[in-house]
């Protein structure tokens, strides 16, 4: 009889002649107080990446996953297989997006430390992934985002008052003040409902295009994750389906190397890319310059018309850099080193799309420092506005009633008691 | 090593151990320093409790002092954590997993429920999972409905899971430490909105701290409090009130702030739950109240209500009465309205005393 709570293999085994074994736990290249390295990431030339046609068998485009799509070059040019050759009213556009969702974000961060809600998340560094696709998918394809894809719904044009109640939970938040800030839901924005729970997006949208498939749609779905969140069971099952059924999505890895303070390292990237996650179930995969909108741009061009052409689904990672920190409750310089936003070397997407616009001649410095002034004014009153129903705390929230609503599309006996019993007590209470 | 989960009056403690002021995160963090020291088969792991020592600080300092063998970060997937931990057990460790918010652990529950509850048994004891899982629990922080939810009722249900919520920094690390020598799976839910200092449910007054605080002097070194053994938090003849966690402190309050002279019994431990305590109590007062702050319908309110009335019916004078949260998500700007606080505590009582 073996003893189980006396390990069986704590001692080792004596007399044999073995080396020990090592547990290998990853450490990321800096630490605070370090200087950070990028030297042993190579970048290739922005025109090196190959394109694929959109119905390439999986097989045939493995080294899509080891390589990275890249469009601008380092003085601004759009060179290469990959170039989109955008006019420059989309250009414009994408970059008016970007700099939008940045003056939104570092509004939104300072109400939250102004104590009018409770939580906040930037995209800072990262508009490029989710502006770029938003951009070139249509405006009816459906999108299962994470928390940090603000942008798709500032390209898509939804109001950003409505983006601000939602996040003061206010009388005009059309979720009733019932989610954490940002945790956004915009139906006919084709924008699903952001659950706190990571990747449990992914299989999701893997229905949703197996249904649109099913049903003979054209419309395709989108879904995006960080790398941390493809360590859940729910990112491989969705693989797993995409893969079986051919579903005509799109997976987007949002590489933006941390996972609050854990590096990739903690979800495998020692080992290979994100992108090669997709050789594995038999996908193509792409790894994408995510700072670099018109890769993203290009990239979600091609996996959408492969998804419509019914080739089949396509994983993409987006290599990117988390330049602010995780949330508002997060520090980052307690566990990365302070240089390592500032030398990344994939840069500022904003300021490459800016520098490219002006190689073209049809930007300029001046342009942008109006714009940049023009759209802080612009989310300075819209915020000013959904003050007016609320901030989160102060009264103007949704009557307290409206909590026992939705939970079944009829209300049940025992809740309409809760309800009523909540109301009975409070009124006993004088409140 | 056997009986490490039997319950017993006894609370083993270093002889000369010195006393210091910690608050609950001190507290559960002094506890793995001290089992890390004596034992070195326990390991600690989870997602952010490595080099930063965890989202909430609670393992903070752990991975310097024990290195990266014995404290490391994860992937991040609940499943992944608690599959791991049920195979490092069978190897002969005794891991302490951390998820980080329990609103979280449901990725885990095939290896919770399916895997850790029941290997002792399938195995008829050839393999155990010596695992104990932190996680922090319960609202009022604003943290929307998912990092506020209560699930302990998930797991008292399930068969082979113990359950454990302290309610102070003492309890915290003695009773973390008499989970980490068990040799059963359990669940330590920390109540994270006491982390820091007692609340007593005003959500609009100012928080305070465990400075000053009894419960809040703790031994630097070993002592363990059984699991299973609940304490009286205030003796009383009026009423008995069961709860625990957070709620505790909100009870306290609300009996004080009427003057009302209750026993206020704090669990500590769901499963193995005390119930020779709790029957004593009521015998006593011929009246019960439980408050907890999970949903009602299938709460482990319900559990301690069928308990009680099985033992103590001749003794009651008055219906039992629950105070619980509602059965709904929890909402982020109504949170106080949901939270069960002393208006719904005191109407409770009312409705208990009227007769
Ligand atoms: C199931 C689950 N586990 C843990 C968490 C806590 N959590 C929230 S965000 C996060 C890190 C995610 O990192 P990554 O996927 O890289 O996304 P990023 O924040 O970088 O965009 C963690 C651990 C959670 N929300 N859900
Ligand atoms: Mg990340």
């Amino acid at each position: 009889m073996t003893d189980p709570h006396d390990s069986a293999g704590l001692q080792g085994k004596a007399g044999h002649n073995l080396p020990p074994l090592r547990l290998h736990v990853p450490e990321p290249p800096a630490r605070p107080g370090e200087s950070a390295d990028f030297t042993h990431f190579d970048i290739p030339a922005a025109d090196a990446a190959p394109r694929p046609d959109e119905t390439a068998q999986p097989a045939t485009m493995r080294d899509m996953a080891y390589g990275l799509v890249r469009v601008l070059d380092e003085n601004g040019a759009a060179v290469g297989q990959w170039n989109p050759n955008l006019p420059s009213e989309t250009l414009l556009r994408m970059l008016r997006t970007m700099a939008l969702t940045r003056a939104f974000d570092a509004r939104m961060f300072r109400a939250q430390r102004q104590g009018k809600t409770s939580f906040y998340m930037k995209s800072t560094g990262e508009e490029a992934v989710s502006i770029g696709a938003a951009l070139a998918l249509d405006r009816d394809d459906m999108c299962f985002p994470s928390y940090r894809q603000q942008g798709i719904l500032i390209a898509r044009d939804w109001p950003i008052i409505d983006m601000m109640n939602q996040i003061y939970s206010n009388k005009g938040d059309r979720l009733k003040g019932r989610q954490l800030p940002i945790m956004y839901s915009a139906r006919d924005a084709g924008f699903f409902s952001i659950s706190g729970n990571l990747t449990t997006q992914y299989p999701q949208a893997v229905g949703w295009a197996m249904a649109s498939a099913a049903r003979g749609d054209t419309r395709i779905a989108a879904t995006w994750c960080g790398e941390g969140s493809t360590a859940e069971g729910d990112f491989h099952s969705a693989c797993t389906f995409a893969s079986v059924y051919r579903a005509p999505v799109i997976m987007n890895i949002v590489n933006n190397q941390w996972a609050i303070s854990s590096f990739s390292g903690f979800a495998g990237a020692e080992a290979t890319t994100f992108a090669a996650r997709a050789v594995g179930y038999g996908i193509a995969g792409l790894r994408v310059d995510g700072n670099d909108v018109l890769a993203v741009y290009a990239a979600t061009r091609w996996a959408a018309d492969r998804a419509r052409a019914n080739a089949g689904p396509t994983l993409i990672e987006h290599f990117t850099y988390r330049v602010e920190g995780h949330s508002t409750s997060d520090d980052p310089s307690a566990y990365r080193s302070a240089e390592e936003s500032s030398l990344w070397p994939l840069g500022d997407p904003i300021a490459r799309l800016k520098q490219h616009c002006i190689a073209l001649g049809i930007w300029d410095e001046d342009r942008h420092a109006a714009m940049d002034k023009e759209l802080a004014e612009l989310v300075r009153d819209a915020a000013r506005e959904a003050e007016k129903n609320g901030i989160l705390g102060h009264g103007l929230h949704h009557p307290m009633e409206s909590m026992f609503e939705d939970v079944f599309e009829e209300m049940p006996r025992h809740l309409k008691e809760q309800q009523q019993q909540m109301l009975d007590e409070w009124k006993a209470a004088g409140l | 090593m056997e009986g490490g989960g039997a319950v017993s009056d006894v609370m083993t403690q270093d002889a000369g151990t010195d006393v210091q002021q910690m608050n609950m995160i001190q507290a559960i963090n002094s506890a793995m320093d001290v089992m890390m020291e004596r034992d070195p088969t326990v390991v600690v792991m989870g997602e952010d409790v490595g080099f930063f020592g965890g989202v909430f600080r609670a393992t903070a300092g752990l991975q310097q002092k024990y290195g990266k063998n014995r404290v490391f970060d994860t992937p991040i997937t609940e499943c992944g954590i608690i599959g791991v931990a049920v195979g490092m057990g069978a190897y002969g460790l005794r891991p302490v997993p951390e998820i980080q918010f329990a609103d979280y652990i449901y990725p885990a529950l095939d290896q919770l429920v399916s895997e850790a509850g029941r290997l002792r048994y399938r195995s008829a004891g050839e393999f155990i999972a010596p695992m104990t899982v932190r996680s922090p629990f319960g609202g009022g922080i604003f943290g929307g409905q998912t990092h506020s939810q209560s699930p302990e009722g998930i797991f008292t249900h399930c068969s082979g899971i113990k359950t454990v919520i302290p309610s102070t920094p003492y309890d915290a690390k003695g009773l973390l430490i008499a989970a980490i020598e068990d040799n059963d799976p359990t669940i330590f839910f920390e109540p994270k909105r006491i982390y820091n200092g007692p609340f007593d449910g005003e959500y609009d007054t100012p928080a305070t701290s465990w400075a000053g605080h009894a419960d809040a002097q703790v031994p630097t070194g070993y002592y363990r409090i059984p699991l299973g053994k609940a304490r009286i938090a205030r003796a009383g003849g009026a009423l008995t009130i069961l709860c625990y966690g957070t709620m505790v402190h909100v009870v306290e309050h609300t009996v004080a702030m009427l003057g009302l002279d209750a026993e206020i019994v704090d669990l500590r431990s769901l499963v193995p739950l005390d119930i020779e305590t709790i029957e004593a109590s009521v015998k006593k007062t011929g009246r019960c109240l439980i408050v907890h702050e999970a949903t009602r319908t299938s709460g482990f309110g319900a559990e301690l209500l069928a308990q009680v009335q099985e033992r103590c019916f001749h003794y009651l004078e008055a219906p039992i009465e629950r105070v619980t949260g509602f059965d709904t998500p929890y909402p982020h700007s109504l949170e106080w309205a949901y939270f069960p606080g002393p208006v719904r505590i005191r109407e409770a009582i009312n409705k208990i005393m009227k007769d």
